[in-house]
């Protein structure tokens, strides 16, 4: 048993924080109240390789690991959620999936644009009637000879018309049900693709959130990833491994939000003294850091496992439902040790707290996260 | 060209508090840092190796704690990295740090030997003039801005207290370099996956060239008299703004500090 970062970690560690802090929490109340996405801020983490790290050095990855990933994940949304997002969806929900069950020629064509940030990538599964119910999907893909003809939408896409390539999840055969799903690959401009609504949302506001319209879009056999009927199995897969980096970006909200109240419960002064001298405020940060530690044990054992090539399925559940509990119940308390100042848009923490709410929600809602947990008990 | 960076790892002085009672630097758990005009050189000299495909090495003498900032040399992208460490060496002084960088220097092929101005640990700008005199090179300390023809001969702009000079003079030659002249670039994500598994030469007092007597507390001729500590002040926030929104931003920091 060994809880230490490898040197390799440690040093990352110092590069991710001062990036986040340098780089990324300058921007981050500018991106929220204008709800911009940081492009600037993609192209710089695509310099250092943070949009590659658990992508091997052959296919134009950093060769790093999903230890780090998630240390990135977590460190970016200490500062900006925004930011987190970007990076998890990019990774997990793309790159990942193209890695696991991508053809030779897909990986060769993909993976190093997308490594390198050169593309930047999505996934679209939802529907706006298969949400949790993601079997329920009313996109249509059609075989004509080497091609596939696709029809209709998906909702609530991050990184939305930012991103160049994007896994698309389409009903082959509507009489298999799940085994009637298939998985594309499909890169912006391919006409037939177009963007419809963006999204006006509560937190997370500088990531992009849009619907993608496909209209008689073809596809050719080629960018098919993985089989004909195993896109739910695909997507399943893809979303465990996402699991992490959205538990990592709920911890690192929690995180940010107890750094900023540290901070402000030294300087505000009531009574006399300032806050961090009551013994209640004490208490609270205590339980605050508690819940932080322990929601950075189940990231990164997770994270620890999906590198070791073993199960981390439930793991990953666990992780997630925890850390988004966590982010939530974190921010709420610091708002509550700000007073009226962390109810205003001139302290980070309500901020927090608007982007803590999603992560018990996209990439399975923490009902979806037990649903997991307990069938993994009860098979 | 070959490019040798000297640097220092010192204790990040931002993050060091006072002990109230004796007036001594609280170190236990102040993390470690490359020092910022030894990191502002290695930035000088990872953009010659862009523009002019030099090769670079960085040297470093200190405990074995050391190669951390050696590695994160490596993680920016310099090529090769020496230790020098050697109980010979504790407890010096800059004459002695200078003697035996020196004798590092005389085993190593360079163009350009790069130093920070100063050590935030120290502040006595010493070790980097001294190497040049050992070493018998010119030497242009505080530079701000550095051009190379390409071939031997290197045009340089040199902070002065208020202008600069503009200077020219051939390789080999040492300069010592301001931190805020190169904005110093980060690590990468791969760079750091490969920095540890490079060799990080160690050497010690027998592949060096330098006198015994030279060295470590026998070599160090100062003695300190008293050491105090500065008031320390955090570091302030620059803004450039107009007259009206200056003052709204005075109003505004000085209300979110509880002063007004």
């Amino acid at each position: 048993m060994n809880f230490h970062l490898t040197k390799e970690q440690a040093l990352f560690e110092q590069m991710i924080r001062s990036f986040a802090e340098k780089e990324v929490k300058p921007l981050a109340a500018e991106v929220d109240e204008q709800e911009r996405f940081p492009e600037e801020t993609v192209a710089k983490m695509a310099r250092v390789g943070l949009l590659g790290i658990p992508v091997p050095s052959e296919l134009g990855g950093a060769g790093g690991n999903n230890v780090m990933y998630a240390q990135a994940v977590e460190e970016l949304s200490v500062a900006c959620a925004t930011t987190g997002v970007i990076v998890s969806a990019h990774t997990s929900l793309c790159i990942a999936p193209i890695l696991e069950s991508g053809t030779p020629e897909q990986k060769k064509k993909y993976i190093p644009r997308l490594a390198s940030g050169e593309w930047l990538g999505a996934f679209g599964l939802t529907e706006p009637n298969a949400g949790t119910d993601a079997s329920a999907q009313q996109t249509t893909a059609v075989e004509d000879g080497d091609n596939f003809i696709i029809n209709g939408s998906k909702i609530f896409i991050t990184n939305a018309e930012y991103a160049h390539v994007y896994i698309i999840f389409a009903m082959t055969d509507k009489s298999q049900g799940v085994k009637g799903i298939t998985a594309f690959i499909i890169e912006k401009g391919t006409p037939g693709f177009s963007f419809g609504k963006k999204e006006k949302k509560m937190g997370i506001r500088g990531s992009a959130t849009s619907e993608l319209i496909f209209e008689n879009c073809v596809i050719p056999r080629e960018n098919m990833l993985g089989k004909v009927g195993k896109g739910f199995g695909i997507a399943m897969k893809t979303l465990d491994g996402g699991r992490i980096g959205i538990a990592a970006q709920a911890l690192g909200i929690a995180q940010g939000a107890l750094n900023e109240t540290v901070k402000y419960i030294k300087e505000r002064k009531q009574f006399g003294k300032p806050l961090s001298a009551f013994q209640n405020t004490q208490f609270q940060i205590a339980d605050m850091q508690t819940r932080i530690s322990a929601a950075r044990m189940l990231v990164r054992s997770a994270a620890f496992k999906k590198d070791q090539g073993e199960k981390f399925s439930a793991d990953a559940a666990m992780a997630k439902l925890y850390a988004a509990e966590v982010a939530m119940e974190v921010a709420s308390k610091a708002i509550q040790l700000h007073g009226g100042y962390g109810y205003t848009r001139e302290y980070p923490v309500e901020r927090m707290l608007r982007d803590a709410k999603i992560t018990e929600i996209y990439e399975g809602t923490s009902e979806v996260q037990k649903m997991v947990i307990a069938a993994n008990l009860l098979k | 060209m070959n490019i040798v960076v000297c640097i220092k790892q010192v204790p990040d002085t931002t993050e060091i508090k006072i002990n109230p009672a004796t007036g001594t630097l609280i170190r236990d758990g102040v993390p470690s840092i490359i020092n910022p005009d030894d990191k502002a050189g290695l930035e000088l000299a990872l953009r010659m190796k862009d523009l002019h495909d030099a090769h670079v090495t960085v040297i470093t003498m200190g405990p074995p704690q050391a190669d951390n900032a050696l590695r994160e040399a490596l993680a920016m992208g310099v090529d090769d990295a020496i230790h020098l460490t050697d109980r010979k060496f504790a407890g010096a002084d800059t004459l002695a740090t200078s003697h035996a960088l020196a004798g590092a220097l005389r085993n190593l092929t360079f163009d350009l030997i790069i130093t920070g101005r100063q050590a935030i640990d120290g502040d006595t700008a010493q070790v980097g003039p001294q190497i040049a005199e050992h070493l018998d090179i010119a030497q242009v300390s505080y530079l701000r801005k550095l051009d190379y023809d390409g071939k031997r001969t290197f045009t340089i702009e040199r902070s002065i207290e208020d202008g600069y000079e503009i200077l020219e003079t051939e390789a080999p030659c040492l300069v010592t370099v301001l931190s805020d002249a190169f904005q110093a670039r980060y690590m990468t994500v791969k760079g750091i996956m490969e920095a540890y598994a490079k060799e990080v030469k160690v050497w010690g007092f027998n592949e060096i060239e330098v006198k015994e007597e030279d060295l470590g507390l026998k070599g160090s001729p100062t003695k300190v008299h008293k050491a105090f500590s500065r008031g320390v002040k955090a570091a302030g926030e620059l803004y450039e703004l107009d007259t009206d929104e200056a003052v709204g931003t005075i109003i505004s920091k000085l209300k979110e500090k509880f002063i007004i």
